[in-house]
């Protein structure tokens, strides 16, 4: 048959021949067999990411064969639609239920791995010998139906011809959002736990002795460099929970009269060297 | 090359789909073969239009790929929930209605 076809010669057009320009062949068999590739990808590979990705390939070679087949409306929408919107909730999903979950390919049915490789096979043998045996196809073209721009004469027949199945699709959508809302919605079992309460657990939590206040600062004594000293209390005594944790679990804090007796001893050096000099100055 | 190449093209890219939905387990990689099922339907819908010379099987493509959103959306919050509950997006794992 396609020698036959080849036998009518050099074709211009599609409507005189049947046979598509040269430009487009060469795409088709290029993309041809890169969508073939990436649908196989789909269906053997085990990370479910390079399905998803094999998938998306497959998509947008479909959008350039649409542009080529005059449908550039179509073309479009499936980047949009498909490759911009669908793989990307499906890939959303997939981050969701866990990257890693490999498939298992451990057999609940005995041999349906062969059976499912045979009704596929099969499909595909009934498919293709269905398409060759009624492709004496004469094709009409799309140059006189997209007269003034496909997108144009697309949304006449969409919002004319098929404007109630366009309202019912409308409805449908709705009723989509409708259902994944209603379908993810999680029942809270547990009450909501938000700035009030946890402000509430806190103040109950001080009769076991929790402080809400920030901890008091260590005292500050020129001798002492100070951080391992307790500040004082408004009531004089020292407070144990202004010194770090750390100095006191390894027993470094120092007490105020360790801190007296040090500055005393350090007042009467201090005392003893100053006075000879202030002596000196008054007599002078 | 004929337009018959394009339907040949999407019999295949069909039959991929719906061997992937029959031996894949992972609920998600089946959809993404019935996917793959709808945009084969797609390019034969796409060709049939050019085949014939009127714009219907754009229209009716246009449609499938609607209705093909609203089915993903429902369809994912299904798997979504299906794996709240059992923590696993495989197919055998939805089993409670078995025993």
């Amino acid at each position: 048959m396609s020698a036959m076809m080849l036998a009518t010669g050099l074709a211009t057009s599609l409507t005189e021949s049947g046979h598509t320009q040269t430009g487009e062949a060469v795409l088709f068999w290029f993309l041809a067999p890169v969508m073939v590739l990436g649908g196989l990808g789909l269906l053997f590979a085990r990370k479910t990411v390079h399905a998803a990705m094999s998938v998306v390939l497959v998509m947008i070679s479909l959008a350039i064969l649409y542009i080529a087949q005059d449908a550039p409306f179509l073309g479009v929408v499936q980047v949009i639609v498909y490759t911009g919107a669908v793989m990307m909730l499906f890939l959303f999903v997939l981050m969701l239920v866990g990257v890693d979950a490999s498939d298992s390919f451990v057999e609940t049915i005995t041999g349906q791995r062969w059976i499912g490789f045979l009704l596929g096979g099969g499909l595909a043998v009934v498919l293709v010998g269905v398409v060759l045996n009624a492709a004496g196809l004469k094709p009409t073209g799309l140059a006189e139906a997209n007269a003034g721009g496909n997108p144009a004469r697309i949304g006449e027949l969409v919002f004319g011809h098929y404007l109630f199945a366009m309202e019912v699709v409308g409805t449908l959508l709705v009723t989509a959002a409708v259902g994944a809302i209603v379908m993810t919605h999680r029942q809270r079992l547990t009450p909501l736990v938000g700035q009030r309460e946890r402000a509430a657990a806190r103040v109950a939590r001080i009769a076991q002795g929790e402080i809400l206040t920030p901890l008091p600062a260590p005292g500050v004594y020129a001798s002492s460099n100070a951080l391992d000293v307790a500040a004082l209390g408004p009531d004089g005594l020292p407070l144990q929970a202004s010194v770090p944790r750390v100095l006191r679990i390894r027993g470094q804090e120092r007490s105020i009269d360790e801190v007296h007796a040090a500055t005393d001893a350090t007042a009467q050096i201090g005392a003893a060297r100053t006075a000879p000099a202030l002596t000196e100055e008054t007599q002078s | 090359m004929s337009l018959a190449h394009y339907l040949v093209l999407a019999a295949i890219l069909f039959s991929i789909g719906a061997t992937t939905a029959l031996l894949r387990r992972n609920a998600i990689i089946v959809f993404l073969g019935i996917e793959l099922m709808l945009n084969a339907t797609n390019l034969a819908f796409v060709t049939f239009s050019r085949i014939h010379g009127n714009l219907d099987g754009q229209v009716m493509a246009f449609f499938t790929m609607v209705v093909a959103a609203a089915e993903v959306v429902v369809g994912l919050a299904i798997i979504v929930t299906i794996f709240r509950t059992r923590r696993s997006a495989s197919v055998d794992d939805v089993n409670l209605l078995k025993s």
